[in-house]
Parts: C-alpha cells; sequence; structure tokens
C-alpha cells in the first residue's frame, strides 16, 4: 500500500521490537480506508465504446475482482463510484447529473477515456458535451480511446491512492454543511445550463452582430406543426 | 468487385414505360437511378412493392444540395434504396422537394421499416412526411433549435466548412475552440431566448403518442395503465437505448423506443471531414466490429474510385479474414449477452467474452488497437500481418474455436430454461421481417434466407462455399441459435480463406500502390453495402469531386432492427422486452451515430 499522506497513515508511535507479533498500532484513517479502497462498488453504467472495454476489465482476463470492485451496482443509491465510459451527450448529460446526485456519499467519478475527458473524437458534434468534468466533478481521467482495461486498472489504482489519502476528520461528507446537489441541465433549444442562466439571457438579449450569427431558423412547416 | 449492384435494364426500363412521366432516369454523372415525381411516388412504390418484387426497402436517407452561392439550384433529394428479398441489385429512387418547406409523402404506410429513417431525415433535415404516423424527432430532442445535417446550419463549435482546418497554432499559440465561445461549452441559443421558467417538451409529446397507442388497444375489462420507463441507464447493458413502455398489468400493450443518447454526430463530422479520416469514425459506429464497419465503407468509396483503388488478392482475402473473425466475435458477444438478459447472470458471457479476447489479441497484434482498428484503407489494408499472426490465426480457427462453440452449443442450447424462455416469444414472421426492413441474423431467424454475402456478391465472396443460415419460427430462440449457425458458417469461410491467402505466413502486397493521406473521389454517388455481423450495413456517400464527402449517410442495422421492436413485444409480459431486445442485438454507438 502507498502511503500518500503521511499524517493519515502513520500513528507516529514506535511498537518496541518485541512486541511486534503481538501489537499492531496504527490509525483510524488507515483501517477506514483500507476498507474503502478495497470495495469500491462501481456502478453498471456504460455510455460508449468505453463501456465495452469497462466490461471486459470487469470479465475473466483482467478480473477486477482483484480489487474488490467486481460489484457492478445497477444502482446508484449503491454505488461509490460512477466510471463514465464513453461520449457523453447533450440528451445524456441530464441523466448523467441525476444519477450522480442520487449517489451517496462518499462517491467518486472515474472519466474514462478520450470522450468524457474532454469530448474525444466527437468533440466538434453539435450533440456532445465537451468532458463530464463541465458538469460533474472527476477524481480520475483515463486517457485512451479506449483505453485498455489495464489502464482502467491503472485509473482505478489511482484512485485507491486518492481513498488513502484522505482522512475522516478533513472529508467533506462528515462536514456540517449540507453539499448542494448539481443542478439538472434542461434540454431547450440546446442544453441549458441552470448555473449559466444568467449569461445566456444577456448573450441572447445582445443584437446580433450579423444575421448570420443567430442559429439557423426553423423551416415554415414545423411552426406550423 | 462486382457491378451487380444496379437493377436489370428490363426493369428499368418496365419503371419508364409504366410511368413515363413520373420518372426520369438520373442524368447527373456518377449518378444511378430514377427522379420520380414527389406526386407520383406512393404509387409508383407500391407498384414496385406489388408487382416487380421490390419488396424491401433497404434506406431512405436526406441529402441536402445547397450552395451558397447565388442562383445556385438547392434542394432537399430523399433518396431509397429499394432491392429484391430474393437478391439482385439495387433500384435506387429519388424525390426531390425545395429546401423550404419540404414535404414528401411518406412510404411509412406501405414499408413500414421507413418509419425510423423517415423520422431521422426529418428530424436532421426538416423534410416533412405526408401521412407519417408518428413523425417526432428521433435522435435530437423536441424543442431542439434547426435540423443540424442542413448544410447551413452550424454547430456551436464550427470553426470552418471542411477539414483539414487552417493551424491551430496560429503565432505558436495553440486555442481550444471553447475558449471562443461565450459559455465556455457547446452550446449555442436563438436570439431572445429566455432559460427562465424553460420547460422541456420531449416527454409529454412520448407520452401522448403512447396514450394513443394504447387506446387502440381495447380490453373487455376497463383496468388501469402505467407508463414505465426502461432506461436510459438500465442493467439490461445493451447501452443508453430507453424503452417507453405503457402496461396493462404485466401486458405491454404499446411500446416506444427512444434514442439518441448517444448521437454523436457521425454523420455531420463525416462531411468536414476529409474521406480517410472517416474511417477510423467508422470504427466508432458498431464498436464490437469495426472490422465490418470499415469494410462497407472502402467499398463505398472504391466504388466511386474505381480500378485505381482496386485492393491486391492478398488484401482481399485479408479483408474477409478479418470480416468474419469480427463476426464470430461480435456473436460470442452477443449470445453471451442474450443470456444474460435472460437471467443467466455474467457466467455464460465469461465464457463468450474469453474467446472474444483471443480474436481481439490478433486485432491488437495486426491493427495495434483491440477494439478501433482503422484497418481499411482505399485500395487495400493498412498493414500486413505481423510475424506469428498467421499461425495463431490458423490455431484459433482450426483448433480452438470450433471446440468451444460446440461447448456453448451443448452447455445452452439445449438448456430447459433457456428454451421455456426464449422458444415462441417475440416472433417475427417472414412478411413482417421483409415490411419492418430488418436484416442480418433477425431477418434469416423468420425463415427469409437473405444474405447479402450471397444475394450481392462482394468482395469475394463468390469463392467460397458456404450455406445461407436459415431458422423458420422467428422467436427468440432461432435468433440465438442463428448466431451459433453463423459462428460456424463464418469459421468454414475461414476455413477456406486461410489456407488460399495468396503468400501465406510470409506476407505480401497490401496495398494498391501507396497508402495515400488523401484521395480524390470522383463525382458521384456510390452505396457499398456488407453482411455485417447485426445486418446490412450500407454506405451512401455523394462526392462533388472535392476532397470531403458531400453527404456520407450510414445505413445502421442496430438502428432499422429496431423498428420492429414495438411488433414483437405488443401484448407480451414486460419481462420479456429486455429479451426481445437482446435478441435482436443492437449496438448503440450504430443506433444513434
Ligand atoms: S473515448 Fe473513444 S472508445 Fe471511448 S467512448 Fe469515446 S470514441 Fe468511444
Amino acid at each position: 500500500m502507498t502511503d500518500t499522506n503521511p499524517t493519515v497513515n502513520s500513528a507516529g508511535y514506535e511498537v518496541p521490537p518485541e512486541l511486534r507479533q503481538n501489537v499492531a498500532i496504527t490509525t483510524l484513517d488507515k483501517i477506514w480506508n483500507m476498507g474503502r479502497r478495497y470495495s469500491v462498488w462501481p456502478m453498471m453504467f456504460g455510455l460508449a465504446c468505453c463501456a465495452i472495454e469497462m466490461i471486459c476489465t470487469a470479465a475473466s482476463r483482467y478480473d477486477l475482482a482483484r480489487f474488490g470492485m467486481e460489484v457492478m451496482r445497477p444502482s446508484p443509491r449503491q454505488s461509490d463510484l460512477m466510471i463514465v465510459s464513453g461520449t457523453v451527450t447533450k440528451k445524456m448529460i441530464p441523466q448523467i447529473v441525476r444519477l450522480y446526485n442520487q449517489m451517496p456519499e462518499p462517491k467518486y467519478v472515474l472519466a474514462m477515456g478520450a470522450c468524457a475527458s474532454g469530448g474525444g473524437p466527437f468533440k466538434e458534434g453539435y450533440n456532445v458535451v465537451s468532458g463530464v468534468d463541465q458538469y460533474v466533478p472527476v477524481d480520475v481521467y483515463v486517457p485512451g480511446c479506449p483505453p485498455t482495461p489495464q489502464a482502467l486498472l491503472h485509473g482505478l489504482m489511482k484512485l485507491q491512492e486518492k481513498i488513502d489519502s484522505e482522512s475522516i476528520t478533513s472529508v467533506r461528507w462528515y462536514g456540517k454543511d449540507d453539499i448542494p446537489a448539481i443542478p439538472v441541465p434542461l434540454l431547450g433549444p440546446d442544453l441549458i445550463d441552470p448555473r449559466d442562466n444568467e449569461l445566456i439571457k444577456q448573450e441572447t438579449s445582445k443584437k446580433p452582430a450579423a444575421p448570420a450569427a443567430a442559429a439557423a431558423p426553423a423551416p415554415a412547416a414545423e411552426a406550423a406543426n | 468487385m462486382t457491378d451487380a449492384t444496379t437493377a436489370a435494364p428490363v426493369e428499368q426500363s418496365e419503371l419508364e414505360k409504366r410511368f413515363p412521366d413520373a420518372v426520369k432516369a438520373d442524368a447527373r454523372p456518377g449518378y444511378a437511378g430514377f427522379v420520380v415525381e414527389t406526386s407520383k411516388l406512393v404509387e409508383i412504390a407500391t407498384a414496385l412493392r406489388d408487382e416487380m418484387g421490390y419488396d424491401y426497402l433497404s434506406s431512405v436517407t436526406a441529402v441536402d444540395y445547397y450552395s451558397d452561392a447565388p442562383n445556385a439550384e438547392n434542394f432537399i433529394e430523399v433518396v431509397y434504396h429499394f432491392y429484391k428479398s430474393t437478391g439482385g441489385g439495387a433500384l435506387v429512387l429519388k424525390v426531390q422537394t425545395p429546401r423550404d418547406n419540404s414535404v414528401v409523402p411518406s412510404l411509412t404506410p406501405l414499408y413500414p421499416g421507413a418509419d425510423f429513417q423517415e423520422r431521422e431525415a426529418y428530424d436532421l433535415y426538416g423534410v416533412n412526411f405526408e401521412g407519417h404516423p408518428d413523425q417526432r424527432r428521433i435522435l435530437m430532442w423536441e424543442g431542439f433549435a434547426g435540423h443540424p445535417m442542413r448544410k447551413d446550419w452550424k454547430e456551436a463549435f464550427y470553426e470552418e466548412e471542411v477539414k483539414p482546418f487552417k493551424n491551430r497554432w496560429p503565432e505558436g499559440q495553440v486555442y481550444r475552440i471553447e475558449d471562443r465561445n461565450p459559455f465556455n461549452k457547446n452550446n449555442k441559443y436563438p436570439q431572445g431566448f429566455d432559460p427562465v421558467g424553460f420547460k422541456e417538451t420531449d416527454d409529454p409529446k412520448l407520452y401522448e403518442v403512447l396514450e394513443r397507442a394504447a387506446r387502440e388497444y381495447s380490453e373487455d375489462i376497463d383496468t388501469e395503465q402505467v407508463v414505465v420507463n426502461l432506461g436510459p441507464q438500465h442493467p439490461s447493458t445493451h447501452g443508453v437505448f430507453r424503452m417507453a413502455v405503457r402496461l396493462d398489468g404485466e401486458t405491454i400493450v404499446a411500446l416506444k423506443p427512444v434514442m439518441g443518447y448517444l448521437h454523436r454526430n457521425h454523420e455531420k463530422i463525416g462531411e468536414r471531414n476529409t474521406w480517410t479520416m472517416n474511417m477510423p469514425f467508422t470504427d466508432r459506429l458498431d464498436y464490437l466490429s469495426s472490422m465490418s464497419n470499415n469494410f462497407g465503407y472502402a467499398l463505398a468509396v472504391e466504388k466511386l474510385m474505381g480500378d485505381k483503388a482496386a485492393p491486391p488478392e492478398r488484401a482481399e482475402y485479408l479483408r474477409v479474414i478479418m470480416a468474419e473473425l469480427t463476426r464470430i466475435s461480435n456473436h460470442l458477444w452477443a449470445v453471451g449477452f442474450l443470456l444474460n438478459d435472460l437471467g443467466a447472470f455474467f457466467t455464460p458471457s465469461l465464457y463468450a467474452i474469453q474467446e472474444r479476447e483471443l480474436i481481439l489479441d490478433i486485432f491488437e497484434a495486426t491493427t495495434g488497437s483491440r477494439m478501433m482498428c482503422n484497418y481499411f484503407r482505399f485500395g487495400g489494408v493498412a498493414r500486413d500481418l505481423p510475424e506469428g499472426v498467421y499461425a495463431k490465426i490458423k490455431d484459433l480457427v482450426f483448433e480452438r474455436l470450433p471446440r468451444k462453440i460446440d461447448e456453448l452449443d451443448i452447455y445452452l442450447s439445449e438448456n430447459e430454461l433457456v428454451r421455456s424462455r426464449s422458444e415462441g416469444v417475440g416472433v417475427i414472421t417472414p412478411e413482417e421481417a421483409i415490411a419492418f426492413s430488418t436484416a442480418g441474423p433477425v431477418l434469416r431467424a423468420s425463415g427469409v434466407p437473405y444474405d447479402i454475402r450471397r444475394a450481392d456478391p462482394y468482395s469475394i465472396y463468390d469463392r467460397f462455399k458456404f450455406d445461407v443460415k436459415v431458422r423458420y419460427h422467428g422467436d427468440v430462440y432461432d435468433r440465438y441459435m442463428i448466431r451459433i449457425d453463423e459462428m460456424r458458417q463464418s469459421l468454414d469461410i475461414l476455413k477456406q480463406a486461410i489456407p488460399d491467402l495468396p503468400g501465406g505466413a510470409a506476407g505480401g502486397e497490401v496495398m494498391n500502390g501507396k497508402n495515400p493521406y488523401q484521395v480524390r473521389v470522383p463525382a458521384g454517388e456510390s452505396y457499398g453495402r456488407v453482411e455485417g455481423p447485426k445486418g446490412e450495413l450500407g454506405y451512401y456517400i455523394v462526392s462533388n469531386g472535392k476532397g470531403n464527402p458531400a453527404r456520407y449517410h450510414v445505413r445502421a442495422p442496430s438502428f432499422i432492427n429496431l423498428t420492429v421492436l414495438e411488433k414483437m413485444c405488443v401484448g407480451q409480459k414486460v419481462a420479456d422486452v429486455v429479451v426481445n431486445l437482446g435478441s435482436i442485438d443492437i449496438v448503440l454507438g450504430e443506433v444513434d451515430r
């Protein structure tokens, strides 16, 4: 186990050599984190091509069970980790944000592949969100298109390191303040992020610089429907 | 290469004779088929279906002929590809309609398989199909501004009309496109739009349609019906697909598939890309069988390029070998996950995935990637087999896979639970299968022996001996069995192709000439289709002689096969929905594109 945060994982006491067979001193954080790092339950949630590699990671050859992570849960209420495995589209992001809000703390997000990390090959597309981190906070990014199972495993091990570095005294979910839910985006004429409302209003009430800058007008036939 | 892709002249002249005023042969250079009068379309299609045997409407799509030059002739063309379910080439019809106020009669009442394709054309091009029973947006959501595939519609991250773009590092300064967007996101809004208090319109419209469908379904006892949404996030592992069902107790009275959750704008991006740039994008359509996707696209473009892109013998064999290995790996996955849907959670899939991994090893060694192979080029394949791979393929095909497929067959096919859950479920008759334009295993499991490798041979498939596999009950069990059959059939083809591979293990030429970075494609249209693992995978491309496709359309088998899902499910129990879906074997990358 790597000790990324010495204050979390070392008790600071020296055990006399003759007692080392019988006594071990550790910190609550270390025990707590050891339990958590070996039982990260991912949500069974595949988006696109990367999900296939995620399934292969869970299958026999790469065997996610070695890390205690094979228990994929279809329900967000039972999962600790959301592996965003694939292209995040505008039509799907409201669901992703909703699922994220439904996951209980502690929760982690792993962006798997180029698409989830930053839009990937389809970034310029009109229905593609350039990275899931525009809406939900991401803990680990795994590059690749698709990342190989090995790369995903590496990302998961990085997540374990992150878990190791957390302390029960300072994690946000035991703090006094409520953690606010992320506002769910809406499907309007384009994707609407409620956090941007002010900005959108400001921009759309500007006088158009040139008529070409406005969105393509809907054909007359549609307006008649 | 084959020329059997356009219909026999006899039928062409017959069509012209019968409808002398309404049918004109398409005279544009590089084009084929007929331009027909919009008002006569239904009448002609009826004659095609009922009297001339063109009972299979394979593909419907729209093309936007647009140029902002003054006096340019701008119009939208809707293109139909008809086939006979007994085999042979295509009969292509086109209707033209003005860009504003585009109206075309719907063929859905005649060919129900046109349903989703017409909705797609409406969604992306704004063509109204008169008489369509349920014209709603399909890939985008109701309320989205504009019809994005139109040539004058610009996305929020629009940079230039076509690639390659000018320098992204002006004076050594890199920039990101989102920095130029006021919201720092891939979004744009129409003038005067106010987001406060906005209400979505997509779902209400869907539920309205469900209710309408439910009213047509009458029962003696008046019961309360409920609407259940399955997906887009659900454990049946077929990706982000949603089915809105209306239930009466446990019985389904109406079902509407909802898709577009993975709509990645493949075609819009494809029309900005150069020809070669699209090859890796085709990998990401049906990401379980990237080699077959490459195949179809390469065929379509090579058809336009003519002899200068004829692949060498070795490349032809390698193409077939890779395509058949892909079919096996796809069917392994499909069978494994169908069992998943039946309730045998993950164990059969583990066995199937294990074999698939071995095939992926071959792909990885040859192309450098497990899934996204990007292997085909216009005029050949990208690289030759590396050392040792020939022996590995041989070993897999002659030794291991036959045994393992038998093993799956023995353990699963006669299993009591499998049989009782799948026999007689989701039955599709042959007539329905043809009318709904289903393709591939779904069509053949319903007793229609239609396989493009036989019906309209491409590449070198006419050199191999194999039977078209067919099963006759049209239920889930047969759709499962046909996949086992097809794996064996693919092995048969491979067993003929591998010893014949010119150059064998030693290697040889795999590209016609140098592997070009940029290709020039003569103006014209072409439709290349292959028998993909999921059915007829077609690419309709239009070139205007420039470095980028003017139109790039994918006839995605998973997408069109889904048209029949409602038919399969209505009247059955809700527990069978997921099984029916699994037996169609969809991949969302291809459904939504
Ligand atoms: S990163 Fe590549 S493999 Fe992963 S979802 Fe995106 S396109 Fe598919």
